[in-house]
């Protein structure tokens, strides 16, 4: 089976093709298509993830696609532990997706189109896991991008989504600049784009010292644009305008994680500099930090996820520039389970309240008793609270930020605790309370339900299972990367930084110990700046697109005055030059033209008598003709 | 044996001919007289062929394409003025003045 592990990404790219050609045709249909597609994607997921389980062997396909002489391009696929886990998110998060959109999009009128992207983002997303060489891994690096451009811009007609769309691609470009910079880089240096053919030109010291940290941060560039990090976040707030189950699927579990797979999958670049790990881990962590101070007081349902998204991607990133290689793909696996819980939640709750605001909430948990629960289930999984999922794989990263440095390990702890706080702050406001205003919510279908249900399962069992017999690291470490000791200590300081979290949300939102806005009136300042999102978007405003305009605009004017003026007298002379033209025309060219006609209709008018039409006039010419060359030849020499 | 008869009555021949082709009212007329001319230029090419002694035979050669295409071309002519005397009920070429502009 893992000899055909690149059937996989192409099943939902056939999705797409036909629900892009025959959509208007298929109309609901094309939604079953689509799932599948991504059925038996998924079923074939797990029977290679199992065989991984079962010790299989990495295995890599490498076709030569390109030759140019010297330099020759392989075009294959690899599939190791680390790419099955990832086959096994992705496809799972999608397949569940899937089924939710058929109650959430129901009635939309472009539904094929919608489903049609989704297998298009799927392909993509499942050729980046399966690609062997930078090559591969930047196109569909681009078409995840495209993707994701398409989903967010949904609702076009909205102009904030389609807004939102060009913001999240442009911002992209400027993380893939340096990626691509980053992988001429590494190809003038080891001849080279497959990954395992650059480990090894690595370690023979084909590329080291700075030249090698420039090429990883440059690389870790196009980390920083999908993962959405510092300071190339500011894209993924606004994403929240696509369709909520794409939030969950796309900018929850499954792209913005592209950007920590690229680094876990680039790792040999990190291992062999330490300055470019710590330019990871720093940027993680203060990622991390940033983030989730903006969603403590956000007041957008999708937002609060967004910014808290931002923030766990920080800490897997944290994770890999600390040396923690298992910790961070370990917590990236149960995030995506989680964090596509919470978003599928919000879904819901939007689908049924009809409205995003969460001070408009309050109380729902009476009529959504389903939503309600696996929303529970799941902010104790990202708040770390044991067993669920997200306790063991934040626990790994805690212990890996621990043994790298303790300035950083603090300050993800802090993040942890604010963590805690702003999940079960929105959990309280939501479902818990009197309404706040007049919202008639309702439970939601159960193809929504479905898959809350399946995800909530996995939010409380995934982290549980992953570290019997440690097989999560079996399937995902670096080169014979040995097991770290483990930390009681750490693991007391996380839970008790979770449960001072969830402590003091519901002082504030159950048990109005503190009263509600304490926080806000007390410290006015910091709070302005929060809400405001630290001025990020204003800054870039200021600086990159207010200037880029001014010089558009200074362009446009040069052109419309020198330019445009050049052009105008260009053509003015051109005018009267022409006007001259045609008098010599009239006069002398078409006299001309007219002469010669005239003379050849009377020329023909004369010779015309010769054409008699009776053969043997022409045969008696041709006759004196023949006797006149004869005198010619033989009497005049 | 002497080259002179040859090409005398060659030459002969080819004047029968094209007086007949440019004095002939009648159309088969002409045709004949047209043959007459061909067959004086087979003579002068055999009769050439055999005085200078020539190695590839072409003058004996040419001569077999000439008569090729004379039939050819006879066979041609005689449909065309089998066609024009159905149109026009005569065959003499002063009538058929269809030609001229």
């Amino acid at each position: 089976m893992i000899n055909y592990a690149y059937i996989i990404p192409f099943l939902p790219l056939a999705a797409f093709a036909v629900n892009i050609f025959f959509g208007k045709k298929l109309k609901g249909a094309s939604a079953y298509i689509g799932i599948a597609a991504i059925s038996a994607s998924f079923l074939m997921s797990l029977s290679i993830f199992f065989a991984f389980l079962g010790g299989a062997q990495r295995f890599e396909v490498n076709p030569e696609w390109l030759n140019l002489g010297a330099v020759k391009f392989g075009m294959g696929f690899l599939v190791d532990g680390m790419t099955s886990v990832m086959l096994i998110v992705v496809t799972l998060v999608s397949l569940l997706v899937q089924i939710y959109s058929i109650g959430y999009m129901h009635g939309d009128p472009r539904y094929p189109r919608y489903y049609a992207y989704l297998g298009l983002f799927t392909f993509s997303m499942l050729l980046l896991v399966i690609a062997n060489n930078f090559a591969m891994m930047f196109v569909s690096w681009e078409l995840v991008g495209v993707s994701s451009y398409l989903l967010i811009g949904f609702w076009f007609e909205k102009k904030s989504a389609s807004d939102a769309g060009k913001k999240a691609f442009i911002t992209n470009k400027f993380g893939d600049f340096g990626f691509s910079i980053g992988i001429m880089m590494i190809f003038a240096f080891c001849g080279t784009l497959n990954f395992g053919e650059v480990s090894n030109a690595i370690a023979k010291g084909a590329l080291s010292g700075s030249t090698l940290t420039l090429a990883g941060i440059l690389v870790f560039c196009g980390a920083i644009g999908k993962s959405a990090q510092f300071p190339l976040h500011v894209w993924l707030p606004d994403a929240m305008e696509g369709p909520t189950p794409v939030s969950a699927l796309i900018h929850a579990a499954t792209m913005v994680a592209a950007g920590v797979y690229l680094v876990a999958r680039t790792y040999f670049l990190y291992a062999a500099s330490p300055t470019a790990s710590a330019v990871v881990a720093y940027t993680g962590v203060f990622t991390a930090f940033f983030a989730a101070t903006m969603a403590l007081v956000a007041t957008d349902i999708k937002r609060v996820l967004a910014f808290s998204t931002v923030s766990q991607l920080g800490y897997m990133i944290m994770a890999l520039g600390v040396g923690g290689f298992t910790a961070g793909m370990f917590h990236l696996t149960t995030h995506a389970f989680f964090k596509a819980l919470l978003f599928l939640g919000a879904g819901s709750v939007i689908h049924g309240a009809a409205t995003q605001d969460i001070r408009e909430m309050g109380g729902l948990g009476k009529h959504m008793k389903i939503t309600m629960v696996t929303f529970f289930i799941a902010c104790l999984a990202i708040a770390g609270i044991p067993p669920f999922s997200g306790f063991y794989s934040k626990d790994e990263v805690l212990l890996a930020a621990f043994n790298y440095s303790k300035p950083i390990y603090i300050a993800a702890t802090f993040t942890a605790f604010m963590t805690a706080f702003y999940m079960f702050r929105l959990f309280f406001r939501t479902f818990t309370g009197e309404m706040r205003t007049k919202l008639d919510p309702h439970e939601s279908p159960f193809t929504m339900t479905i898959p809350l249900m399946v995800l909530a399962v996995l939010s409380v069992v995934a982290g549980w299972l992953f570290v019997q017999g440690h097989a999560f690291e079996t399937l995902v470490h670096f080169k014979e990367g040995a097991a770290e000791e483990g930390s009681l200590l750490v693991v007391w300081i996380s839970i008790a930084a979770s449960v001072l979290g969830i402590g003091l949300a519901s002082a504030i939102y159950v048990f109005k110990v503190v009263p509600d806005g304490y926080f806000r009136n007390k410290f006015p300042g910091i709070h302005k700046v929060l809400i405001n999102k630290w001025y990020v978007d204003e800054f870039y405003d200021r600086t990159v697109i207010k200037p880029s305009l001014n010089l558009a605009r200074r362009f446009f004017s040069f052109d419309s005055k020198y330019v445009d003026g050049a052009v105008n007298l260009t053509g003015i002379i051109n005018v009267i030059i022409s006007k001259l033209h045609n008098i010599f025309d009239k006069a002398a060219v078409d006299g001309a033209v007219n002469g010669v006609a005239a003379a050849a209709q009377g020329g023909g008018g004369i010779l015309r008598r010769v054409q008699t039409g009776l053969v043997q006039n022409y045969m008696l010419i041709l006759v004196a003709g023949a006797a006149l060359a004869v005198v010619v030849f033989f009497f005049i020499k | 044996m002497m080259l002179v008869p040859f090409i005398g009555i060659s030459a002969i021949i080819f004047a029968i001919g094209v007086y007949g082709a440019l004095t002939r009212r009648n159309a088969i007329g002409i045709l004949m007289s047209l043959e007459l001319m061909f067959n004086a230029a087979n003579i002068n090419l055999v009769a050439a062929n055999k005085f200078l002694n020539l190695e590839n035979s072409i003058g004996i050669i040419f001569p077999i394409f000439i008569i090729t295409i004379a039939a050819a071309e006879a066979a041609v002519g005689l449909a065309i003025i089998l066609s024009i005397y159905r149109q026009i009920k005569s065959v003499y070429v002063e009538k058929i003045n269809i030609m001229k502009w």
